[in-house]
């Protein structure tokens, strides 16, 4: 059995500076607060597209946070549904070069590729997972939602986000480590 | 002949499909309660509070647990006493899901599998009907998420593996899926019968209550020893490490061809909803 971590809680607030994500360690707590955005694969796809062309993107990815979020309908009265993160792996093709972009952080589940962790590393910038399934925890944390962007992709729509608090875990830090990797380590018990 | 209506299991369907997506079985809230005490990982406890958390808000507030709000997986045991009035079974079970969908403000997410067109109101439902003596008409409606369902396997290994053989394509599977699937999760096993029943044995596997072992020792053995080792793994709540990667382990069993040894494994999130009603 490996060494088991301690970790630290953090509250930041959005726009991210390379102090804020220096300092996170895999295995700690961040809650964000301030404007994120969300996009998933088909939002990710035009981002790249418009930088292939040398074109503005919609919003400023410097020192910002992009959350992979397909939302389930608002119920009147709401902002959102349940808003729990998608599995992000389908967003490693086009990380990097947000990442390249001065983007800060990015909050899903599930394993990242290598490219998107080396990219971590050389721009500083972390990824953190939001609980898969807490959609109705985590949708308390969303204050206000405004669509910025592909209004047509629907659930996939680009959003602008106010949130409040919302619970992350440190998955990989600017050191390149892998919570995946390291906590299965610590806590594996071989026959 | 004892007559029901179809009108009143495409309500029941609507009604269930709702409570499901906001109602977490008490089942697996005791689970969650349980296995915290038990988890040594920091994170890992985190994780289980956030899940208790969410269920709790979930059901007050009338949120559904996880924006996958599932594919509408549907068993029907139909007595052969019975007559449906009406209308068209198969017909009441979709209306039912697409009310459902549409007033509970659940998360449509069926589609067409190569242009991925959404279909608009999640039908068509998988129906599974089996015909059954009495009079009663039992029904279990079960929104299955995609995460949990794209990391299941199915196997059809050589005899001479053995029940050895079973149980590792059991941990290997829980061990690729990773934090894929949503951990902690319950995972159900099917051995036996052919190509298409060994899932459907995994996914009936499934129904059961979280802690419920199965009547037979034999089995029940088996799932407690197999149950031990995927907790072994170290994955953990959400795969970040930790000593509650699984739930529970479910296991049906039935024979097969003797040239066969069909196994499958229905892994499910811990957003574990399932609902029945008997008519």
């Amino acid at each position: 059995m490996s060494t088991e971590l301690t970790p630290v809680t953090y509250y930041l607030t959005t726009p991210l500076t390379d102090a804020d994500v220096a300092k996170l360690n895999i295995g700690d707590r961040v809650f964000l607060s301030g404007i994120i955005y969300t996009g998933r694969d088909a939002a990710h796809r035009r981002l790249v597209e418009l930088l292939d062309r040398g074109e503005e993107l919609p919003m400023a990815v410097a020192g910002q946070v992009i959350y992979y979020v397909g939302p389930s309908p608002a119920s009147p009265g709401r902002v959102i549904g349940a808003a729990g993160p998608t599995t992000a792996y389908r967003m490693d093709a086009y990380a990097p070069r947000l990442l390249a972009k001065g983007l800060k952080a990015m909050v899903g589940k599930g394993k990242r590729a290598d490219e998107v962790r080396e990219a971590m590393v050389k721009h500083k910038a972390v990824y953190l997972t939001a609980t898969g399934g807490a959609g109705a925890l985590l949708s308390k944390c969303i204050k206000k939602v405004e669509i910025i962007a592909y209004e047509d992709l629907g659930p996939e729509a680009v959003r602008r986000m106010e949130v409040k608090d919302m619970p992350t875990t440190v998955v990989n830090d600017v050191r390149g480590r892998d919570l995946y990797a390291v906590g299965r380590e610590i806590y594996e018990i071989k026959a | 002949m004892k007559e029901i209506s179809v009108t009143a299991i495409r309500n029941a369907v609507k009604d269930l499909s709702i409570k499901a997506n906001r109602e977490l079985g008490q089942d697996t809230l005791d689970a969650f309660v349980r296995y915290k005490e038990k988890e040594t990982s920091p994170v890992g406890r985190d994780i289980l509070d956030q899940l208790i958390e969410n269920a709790r808000i979930a059901r007050e507030e009338g949120i559904p647990m996880c924006q996958d709000t599932g594919l509408s997986v549907i068993f029907v045991d139909l007595g052969q006493e019975v007559h449906l009035t009406g209308g068209d079974l198969s017909q009441a079970i979709n209306d039912g899901v697409r009310d459902g969908y549409q007033e509970g403000y659940l998360r449509k997410s069926t589609c067409h599998p190569f242009t991925r067109k959404n279909i608009g109101d999640n039908t068509p439902a998988i129906i599974h009907l089996r015909l059954v003596p009495g009079d009663k008409v039992h029904l279990w409606v079960v929104p299955k998420g995609g995460g949990s369902e794209n990391m299941s396997r199915l196997a059809m290994l050589p005899p001479s593996k053995g029940l050895a053989g079973a149980k590792e394509l059991v941990i290997q599977t829980v061990k690729d899926a990773g934090p894929n699937p949503c951990p902690p999760m319950i995972v159900g096993v099917g051995i036996g019968g052919n190509f298409e029943v060994a899932p459907l044995l995994a996914k009936r596997a499934l129904l059961r209550q979280v802690g419920e072992r199965h009547p037979d020792p034999e089995l029940a053995a088996i799932e407690e020893e197999l149950l031990e080792k995927i907790n072994n793994l170290g994955w953990g709540p959400q795969g970040l490490g930790g000593r509650t990667t699984a739930l529970d382990v479910h296991l049906e069993m039935m024979p097969c061809h003797i040239a066969s040894f069909p196994v499958a494994v229905n892994i499910q999130c811990h957003a574990n909803r399932h609902l029945e009603v008997t008519f």
